[in-house]
């Protein structure tokens, strides 16, 4: 296997597990163009190409485990649970934000024989640390601002706090965040201006403001009704059709916009 | 461990974000309402006014001064134009302030964009309304 580079600086190109191991049968030699930058030597981002065998059932976590492990060590990526649950690497897969845990290579084999290239970027919108690395405190700060936790008064009951069926199903969609930030980094208004709250943080608000057991709605809704809160939304559904866990991202912020304009006012 | 750091030992609260208080006002909200509600007479304002202009009669190759005259005589014209002018003219300053807000990187360049945007609305609002209600079909004479 052999690593080419288009970098002015010396990359370092053995992995971190030593050599290569053989090539399973069945596997295609596939192009991955990943966009690498090492902050202490690179004057700024550049591509770097590397060929690596591909099973049709490999996701593309892989084929960046396998660049990591045998081929450049040097290689920065997140990634913790590799099945789609911790939300730590979500990253822009041929143009379009995926965890690269749950994209199978079956589906971007190039047709007709030909040369498959996968290009693997960072996350826009968030400051790069290295490679694939971004700085998350930025959108956890979003998410923190809209108080993402039951707010109740009152003396505590003596017993769970119970909620019908219809009531838990309200929220149910936006119970499912894993907060990989797929959408808020696919986010035109948020690229552009990033004190936009962004679509992860009103899910997660939407989550607690829809809850019959939580009493802070209004204050989260003072906080999203204004300057960087919903009506920044364009209703572009980038978010949606970034979110991995398939919520229905900019369906929820339509919902906040709706008792904003409804319920209140 | 020796302590090498020269910062003070403080770390924020996990729930703290560092925003200001959110400022309890509807105005983004109204501002977002009213570009629908624009938009919607505009649809029927704007395209009624490019149909009267271009298209009807002989469209662009009628207009001249008495036809515009003959349009500003009717009380019905003059308040149709009125509106195009006022709901056109904020609709696009409301928009562009939008645009403002999201590219505008530092506080200061935000601001006097604004600023500009806010004072060119007020002259076009004041110069159209201004010439809506004084027109002079006997200027000439
Ligand atoms: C013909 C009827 C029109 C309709 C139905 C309409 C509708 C709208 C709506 C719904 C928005 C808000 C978009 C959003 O928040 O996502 C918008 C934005 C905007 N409109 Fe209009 N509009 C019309 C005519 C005009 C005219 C005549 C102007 C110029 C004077 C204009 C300038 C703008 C601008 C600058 C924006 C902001 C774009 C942005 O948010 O990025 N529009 N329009
Ligand atoms: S729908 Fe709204 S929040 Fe989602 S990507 Fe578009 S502008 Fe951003
Ligand atoms: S809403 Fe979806 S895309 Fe956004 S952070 Fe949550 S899981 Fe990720
Ligand atoms: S590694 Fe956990 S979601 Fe992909």
């Amino acid at each position: 296997m052999t690593a080419s580079t288009t970098s002015p600086t010396d990359q370092t190109t053995s992995g971190s597990r030593g050599t290569t191991p053989p090539v399973p049968e069945g596997a295609v030699a596939v192009t991955v163009k990943i966009r690498r930058f090492n902050p202490e030597v690179d004057p700024e981002p550049y591509w770097q190409s590397f060929e690596v065998p591909a099973l049709p059932t490999d996701r593309v976590l892989n084929l960046l485990h396998y660049v990591k492990w045998y081929l450049d060590g040097t290689l920065t990526f997140r990634r913790s649970c590799a099945h789609g649950i911790c939300g730590s690497d979500a990253m822009k897969i041929n143009g379009v934000n995926r965890l690269a845990c749950k994209v199978l290579m079956k589906d971007l084999f190039a047709g007709d024989g030909k040369q498959t290239t996968v290009t693997i970027e960072p996350i826009k919108g968030l400051p790069v640390h290295k490679d694939l690395l971004v700085d998350m405190e930025p959108f956890f700060e979003a998410f923190r601002a809209v108080k993402p936790y039951l707010i109740a008064y009152g003396n505590e009951p003596t017993r769970e706090r119970l909620q019908s069926q219809a009531d838990r199903a309200r929220f149910d969609d936006t119970t499912k965040c894993i907060l990989c930030a797929c959408c808020t980094t696919s986010c035109p208004v948020y690229w552009t201006e990033g004190s936009y709250f962004g679509p992860a943080a009103i899910v997660n608000a939407h989550r607690f403001i829809f809850d019959s057991r939580d009493e802070g709605a209004e204050e989260r809704l003072d906080i999203l009704n204004d300057v960087d809160g919903v009506w920044r939304c364009r209703t572009t559904f980038n978010c949606t059709d970034a979110c991995p866990r398939g919520i229905q991202v900019t369906k929820a912020i339509q919902e906040v916009k709706r008792a904003l304009l409804f319920r209140r006012t | 461990m020796a302590l090498t750091t020269e910062q003070p030992l403080t770390i924020d609260k996990p729930r703290s974000s560092g925003r200001p208080a959110a400022r309890r006002s509807n105005f983004e909200l109204y501002s977002w309402l009213f570009m629908r509600l624009s938009g919607l007479l505009l649809v029927v304002l704007v395209l009624g006014h490019l149909l009267i202009m271009n298209i009807l009669d002989d469209g662009v190759h009628r207009i001249n001064f008495g036809f515009v005259a003959g349009r500003w005589a009717s009380p019905f014209w003059q308040l149709w134009d009125l509106a195009m002018l006022w709901l056109a003219e904020i609709h696009g300053t409301n928009g562009l302030r939008t645009v403002i807000n999201d590219y505008a990187r530092k506080d200061a360049t935000r601001f006097w964009l604004k600023m500009l945007l806010y004072t060119s609305m007020v002259l076009i609002l004041a110069v159209g309304t201004f010439v809506i209600f004084t027109f002079d079909p006997n200027i000439g004479d």
